[in-house]
């Protein structure tokens, strides 16, 4: 852990810009071989985007990497792993139709397109054995495992070929603790015999147990950067999210319980991914979702709107029961849902039309709305503040903030009695994210139920009368007032309970 | 061995199908399941097949080629010049043949890659510009082919049809080694993720053009095979090759998708095909309803393909 001699890797002056949105913007950043180097931050602090740049998967606008001291230029990622920079990535890596066997034997060390013989292929099988994953057929097909057992695969194929830098990118986010445990010895092992770890996690316990160095970003700059324990959680949690976070919210009025209910969900079950979840919206009222990626909560919103087949469990609005079977019936007059999807570039927007095509696509079919009346989106559109250069240019031309606002509004002219929301703010820059949340706060005072997804727990706590957080598919807490801490959700989404003592797994 | 055959499940489907229609072929057949009836059988199937191998590595990719069938008609007209003479020639002409293939599919190749033009777009161009040579080259059917050579590539070995050699040289000389190189895999990895596979250091451009010459490759042999059958070039005879190429990777469970599929497959599907029109052509129906009836058939196919989609639970998995 000597900073003597020259850095692994350094990166200088760093910019990355996507549009008008700077995921990047002048960092420097430096990591150093036999060491893991944690990188924390937000959603959208631009994480993701350094490791892509390391990776060779996208080139920054400004800037230059050195490795070993000397200029590289990473065009491709084949280039990268010239320089022994090996990225396991969040988005999985993996060939869904080609087997575990072929998947290695793709990312072995010297694999071109000639004949394969598959060295190191015993090291991965070494290391899947290592890490719980002895029991992985190396003739399945990737598209057959489970999403684990994926991760278990792309942690060998990184490791088989034999990293100088190796970024971990939430490489175990759906991983059980043991087998946690047994990764984070692998990656010990392989920092005692000099290799750089880059490592990215959303679990405070984890970068506890791993890291040596901590480096923390917010919006596309690099914080600060300090050894493990320099800190305390509470410092590190004000770095992530900056000063003024009560800045960023409008003022919560009191919790109103007594209102109507207009969204009442009793015992909803789909496929195992959604466990018997039951909770109410009422007039007024903001309710988070939380959890990590991917434990069912963002399933329920899309079961809300009727698009999972063979779902359980009893939906009424406003006190009728009602199946919702389709995203057509949801926001029929009668029910008037609006679900907001989690991306929007490819299930909230179509890209190449029009700002004023687009607007149009929610009312369509309503047979009391009129789609093609301007009228219909003026007040949304005045209300969210749409910036654009005129409604006939294509909605791509707007920076993702906008984009996301134009979801909004096109579902705003319909009126919505409930509003379903799938992280909305995600990869959205402060000043639109601000906006949002003003709305939205303006929305429930009027009188619109709103159900909020968000991986953002200060969204969770600012916003919301009562979050309910999920965990493998159940609901495992529901938070309401002073019960609503960072410390509570944290621990929530975990699945442990905030005293120490009585932890369970 | 159980294993194997759920993995590959697609391909010992088509297996199954083409030795029932095989059997029921040679059943109705009146000189039953004699070297010459094989012989003409697998003549008129190992044709297809080289077309279907050719489709099958633009469809693995996710891509497909709609010039096949003027790869097929070009070469074709380009072997009715050179296939005579010294056998020295003659060794040449055929490697010219294929060449001049391999350049096509790699003309293709480059317009894809490097234009970032969609494939279905770029070899509707080029399709017409290699029937264009092709009926310069040969604007009436015409011209020959040695028959000493055109009688060993098209007759039999020891009673087994020499189309049928050539088959299982195609299979165990050339498609199961090359499934085990980079670029076998670097095929499915690109029809299956191109994302995956970038991001695991596979030269994305590479391989597509390398797909798309492979495509030229063998609709350049099919071109050959077709001259050995005919002993004539006629550049007339592109568009039923193109289309039923197609059909026959689809029938042989090729996902148009990109990433699933083998060339074994490709070439069942092929074969399947031409047993179905020789079936019918001995099974007294009238041959204008013949197109009726392979059309059913393939729809069928299509439809048991695609019944996956309604186990999905998830209605968006059924848009991606």
């Amino acid at each position: 852990m000597s900073n003597s001699s020259t850095p692994l890797l350094e990166m200088r002056d760093i910019s990355m810009h996507f549009g008008a949105t700077k995921a990047l913007d002048g960092v420097d950043f430096i990591c150093n071989a036999g060491e893991v180097h944690a990188v924390l931050g937000e959603n959208g602090a631009g994480k993701s985007t350094l490791m892509k740049l390391i990776a060779g998967v996208l080139q920054p606008t400004n800037g230059q990497l050195r490795v070993d001291g000397s200029d590289v230029f990473l065009n491709a990622p084949q280039a990268a792993l010239r320089h022994g920079l090996v990225c396991m990535f969040q988005e999985l890596s993996l060939v869904p139709d080609l087997t575990v066997r072929e998947n290695l034997l793709l990312g072995a060390p010297g694999a071109g397109i000639g004949w394969l013989r598959g060295q190191g292929l015993d090291k991965a099988q070494d290391v899947l054995g290592r890490i719980g994953g002895a029991q992985i057929k190396m003739a399945a097909r990737v598209a057959d495992l489970t999403l684990p057992q994926r991760q278990q695969v792309e942690i060998a194929k990184a490791i088989m070929k034999k990293p100088r830098l190796l970024i971990l990118d939430e490489a175990t986010s759906a991983l059980s603790a043991s087998v946690v445990e047994k990764v984070f010895d692998l990656v010990r092992e392989e920092r005692d015999s000099g290799t750089a770890i880059l490592f990215i996690s959303h679990r405070f316990h984890e970068i506890e147990a791993l890291a040596d160095r901590v480096s923390v970003f917010r919006n596309g700059q690099r914080v600060e950067t300090f050894m493990k324990g320099d800190h305390d959680y509470a410092a590190i949690i004000n770095m992530m999210v900056g000063q003024k976070i009560e800045e960023l919210f409008p003022e919560k009025p009191p919790a109103r319980q007594d209102a109507e209910a207009v969204l009442d969900v009793r015992n909803y079950t789909w496929e195992g991914q959604v466990k018997d979840v039951s909770l109410t919206v009422r007039r007024g009222q903001i309710v988070g979702l939380g959890g990590l990626d991917g434990q069912g909560q963002g399933a329920f919103l899309m079961g809300l709107v009727g698009l999972l087949r063979k779902a359980g469990g009893t939906t009424a609005i406003a006190g009728q029961p009602t199946r919702i079977g389709s995203p057509k019936q949801a926001k029929h007059q009668d029910i008037a849902l609006a679900y907001i999807p989690e991306d929007r570039k490819t299930e909230g927007l179509i890209l190449d039309q029009s700002i004023q095509e687009n607007l149009e696509l929610a009312a369509l079919g309503r047979s009391d709305l009129d789609a093609g009346d301007a009228a219909l989106y003026a007040g949304a559109l005045e209300q969210l503040a749409l910036k654009h250069g005129g409604l006939e240019l294509p909605v791509s031309s707007l920076s993702g903030g906008n984009q996301q606002k134009v979801v909004l509004a096109k579902w705003l002219a319909l009126k919505p009695r409930c509003l379903l929301l799938a992280d909305p703010t995600r990869g959205i820059d402060v000043k639109t994210k601000t906006q949002i949340y003003a709305i939205l706060r303006q929305l429930a005072d009027q009188g619109t139920a709103i159900l909020l997804l968000s991986t953002d727990y200060e969204e969770l706590i600012q916003l919301c009368d009562e979050t309910h957080v999920f965990f493998d598919g159940a609901v495992v807490a529901s938070l309401s007032g002073d019960d609503l801490t960072p410390q509570n959700i944290i621990a929530a989404t975990l699945n442990v309970s905030p005293e120490p003592q009585a932890a369970h797994a | 061995m159980l294993d194997y055959m759920r993995s590959n499940r697609r391909e010992v489907i088509a297996g199954v199908v083409l030795i029932a229609l095989l059997s029921a072929y040679l059943g109705t057949h009146p000189r039953g399941a004699s070297t010459y009836v094989m012989t003409i059988w697998a003549n008129q199937c190992l044709i297809l097949g080289l077309a279907a191998c050719a489709q099958f590595f633009a469809v693995v990719v996710r891509g497909i080629d709609l010039s096949v069938g003027a790869v097929v008609a070009l070469t074709n007209c380009v072997a009715s010049y050179v296939l005579e003479g010294s056998a020295f020639g003659m060794a040449f002409g055929m490697v010219a043949v294929v060449a001049a293939g391999a350049l096509c599919g790699l003309l293709n190749g480059l317009i894809i890659v490097y234009g970032r033009i969609q494939p279905i777009v770029v070899t509707l161009a080029t399709a017409s510009i290699f029937v264009g040579i092709a009926l310069l080259l040969r604007p009436t059917p015409g011209g020959a082919v040695n028959y000493d050579l055109a009688d060993a590539m098209t007759l039999d070995v020891l009673g087994i049809p020499t189309a049928l050699v050539i088959t299982a040289v195609a299979v165990f000389g050339f498609w199961l080694p090359f499934r085990r190189t980079g670029l076998g895999l670097g095929l499915y990895a690109l029809g299956s993720s191109e994302q995956a596979a970038f991001q695991s250091g596979i030269n994305t451009r590479f391989i597509r053009l390398a797909a798309f010459t492979l495509a030229g490759v063998f609709g350049g042999l099919a071109g050959l095979f077709y001259s050995f059958v005919t002993t004539t070039g006629d550049a007339g005879i592109s568009a039923g090759f193109t289309l039923n190429s197609i059909a026959a990777v689809v029938l042989g469970g090729v996902l148009l998708r990109g990433g699933v599929g083998s060339l074994i497959g490709a070439l069942a599907g092929a074969f399947i095909l031409k047993t179905i029109a020789s079936l019918m052509f001995f099974s007294g129906i009238p041959s204008l309803a013949q197109p009726l009836f392979e059309g059913l058939i393939l729809a069928a196919a299509i439809a048991i393909g695609g019944a996956d989609v309604l186990r999905a639970r998830n209605k968006l998995e059924v848009y991606a």
